[in-house]
């Protein structure tokens, strides 16, 4: 009986465990920078993307004392760490909306799970880099 | 391909914006597993079988990917006549016109034959020669930012016009198709398109992709009348999507299963059998199946190096790789000329990836929707069955070219789990394959957005 009870479990945990992002993982969307240069927000759209729905992001840049980093360069990288392949698409940062904060167009998710966006930020202040981790559930199955 | 946002989620965003899990509720996993230890135990005490259960975050998966999931087809700004129903009546008539070609006996339907799922049934495509990969069923593939194996054209009307030049599939050449047009069609393009200009004095035989006479009788043509063939030729591509975009995926005995156990109707999931949903248990646990086949077209639209042996071992197919730097200068994309689209409403190949080494090797992530009435399989008709199929995920072989995301621990990806499925579980898979089946629809009308 406990033998048959301990396989179930395993088996069961198996299951689960294929699609699940780690437990641990920092899901915040601001936070500083890999070497503390800058405090990175990312904004995602008001209304949640479909998979599949390209979209776009906003991303605010300041100073670890709170201003606006102004005429950055950002490049967006990322992918499915558990699936070993990178977005889908080539995201762009296209222009500063306003002062310090970024438009980043051509965003994709082509699945449900554990995505990374990893920034590579070069400002006045230096260069530095940021990840963040999103979880893209299933949608319009919502109940 | 999954409904657009929900309810659900825009209230947590609103809530909480700077969470990144913007998608869901985000349910613990942890919570998940204990729900079903402890379901485990009670099956052991009742001896009721778990495996015949599904937990919530189970059928919230599955619903994502019933047919009444698919999102109601996104308009086509690159294409004015996409969904006119003259152009569809017109692209149908089209679609089987065999004057098109080189030999007079090779149309659209040759390869794609409407009885056939608009497959052929064979390893690779046979025009007037033989192709080197397999071809691909049209229903629901207006649902794809990118069409062929490996994503050389952005629209079903780009796509249309690739077969009518090439040297296997049509084998005709640009001047040649568009007189044809004009001879045969005027008055119904004219309806459509406005006056078509005077082909009658160009050259019979000429185009950029022909034979040397044919492309040498190209540049010889005034830049003017270039374009106004090209014109002739993008509106042929044109009429002809509109009405491949009348043709999509049927429902299947899967959807109807689907139905039952988000309705709590048992009777209703007989429609499947015990080992059909053993095997979609495995396509959505451990054979990893779902992980690119998702949603209700099961298929990411993505691209993948998954180690399938390539046909001619000396000469590999590159894929998705060598396609990107084709449709970029593709005269007929999304950004050219001859698309009705504006620049912004260019996002997939404004955005497309480029430079990712995970492209060599990779091909677009095929629909399973009618799977099983269309082998041979795999991008050049590889494998014979499904059973074959599903043994190569099993085995997961390191690839020819490029690098397979499957974990085969040789170089695989460490945080990917292999797949192991045994000869049974293999079975299994591809017998729940089979319950995707569905009679090709045709809509009368346009779509509805």
């Amino acid at each position: 009986m406990s033998r048959r009870l301990v396989a179930s479990v395993l088996l069961i945990t198996t299951l689960a465990g294929c699609a699940a992002p780690p437990r641990d993982l920092d899901l915040s969307l601001r936070h500083p920078s890999a070497e503390g240069r800058y405090v990175v927000q990312m904004e995602p759209p008001a209304t949640p993307p479909a998979v599949n729905q390209i979209h776009a992001w906003q991303i605010k840049l300041n100073t670890a004392d709170g201003a606006p980093v102004r005429n950055a360069r950002i490049a967006v990288d990322g992918g499915m760490p558990q699936h070993g392949h990178g977005l889908p698409t080539q995201p762009q940062v296209t222009r500063e909306v306003v002062a310090g904060t970024y438009l980043m167009e051509g965003m994709k998710f082509s699945m449900t799970g554990w995505w990374e966006i990893k920034l590579a930020v070069d400002a006045p202040q230096g260069a530095d880099t940021a990840v963040f981790n999103v979880v893209v559930d299933p949608s319009g199955v919502r109940r | 391909m999954t409904a657009p946002g929900h309810a659900g989620a825009d209230a947590e965003a609103a809530r909480a914006p700077a969470a990144g899990r913007i998608f869901g509720s985000g349910r613990g996993y942890a919570a998940v597993t204990r729900v079903l230890v402890v379901v485990s135990a009670l099956a052991l005490l009742t001896g009721f079988s778990w495996t015949e259960a599904w937990n919530a975050d189970d059928k919230a998966v599955l619903a994502s990917m019933a047919l009444e999931k698919l999102p109601a087809l996104a308009p086509d700004p690159s294409n004015v006549v996409a969904d006119v129903p003259a152009a569809a009546v017109l692209g149908k008539r089209l679609f089987t016109e065999v004057r098109f070609s080189r030999n007079q006996a090779v149309s659209c339907a040759t390869c794609h034959a409407p009885d056939l799922q608009f497959q052929d049934g064979l390893p690779v495509g046979k025009g007037v020669g033989t192709g080197s990969r397999r071809t691909m069923p049209i229903a629901g593939s207006a649902h794809s930012p990118w069409l062929f194996w490996d994503g050389r054209k952005d629209s079903l009307w780009s796509q249309a016009l690739g077969p009518l030049e090439d040297a296997v599939e049509h084998g005709s050449n640009r001047t040649r198709i568009a007189k044809l047009a004009q001879a045969r069609y005027r008055a119904e393009f004219d309806a459509l398109f406005g006056p078509m200009p005077e082909l009658a004095p160009l050259p019979d035989d000429a185009g950029p992709l022909g034979t040397a006479a044919e492309r040498a009788a190209w540049q010889g043509m005034d830049p003017g009348r270039r374009k106004d063939v090209n014109r002739v030729f993008a509106n042929l591509g044109k009429v002809i999507a509109a009405y491949e975009r009348t043709l999509a995926p049927g429902e299947s005995r899967f959807d109807r299963y689907v139905r039952a156990v988000v309705a709590g109707d048992r009777e209703g999931q007989q429609v499947l059998a015990p080992h059909e949903i053993r095997g979609l248990r495995l396509f959505l646990g451990k054979g990893q199946c779902a992980t690119c086949h998702n949603g209700p077209l099961f298929t990411d639209q993505h691209f993948h190096n998954t180690g399938v042996p390539p046909r001619d071992p000396a000469n590999p197919d590159h894929g998705r790789a060598v396609a990107t730097a084709k449709v970029q200068r593709d005269e007929f994309n999304c950004l050219g000329a001859f698309s009705d689209a504006p620049p912004e409403a260019c996002q997939e190949l404004r955005f497309m990836a480029t430079d990712d080494a995970a492209q060599l090797g990779a091909f677009r992530t095929p629909s399973l929707r009618n799977v099983a009435q269309r082998a041979p399989y795999m991008h050049a008709g590889q494998f014979a069955n499904l059973e074959e199929v599903v043994a190569h995920y099993a085995k997961s072989p390191p690839a020819a070219v490029g690098h397979s995301e499957l974990a085969h621990g040789t170089g695989g990806h460490a945080e990917r789990m292999p797949i192991r499925l045994s000869a049974s579980e293999t079975r299994d898979v591809a017998a729940f394959l089979e319950s995707l089946s569905g009679a090709v629809v045709e809509s009368p009308a346009p779509p509805r957005h």
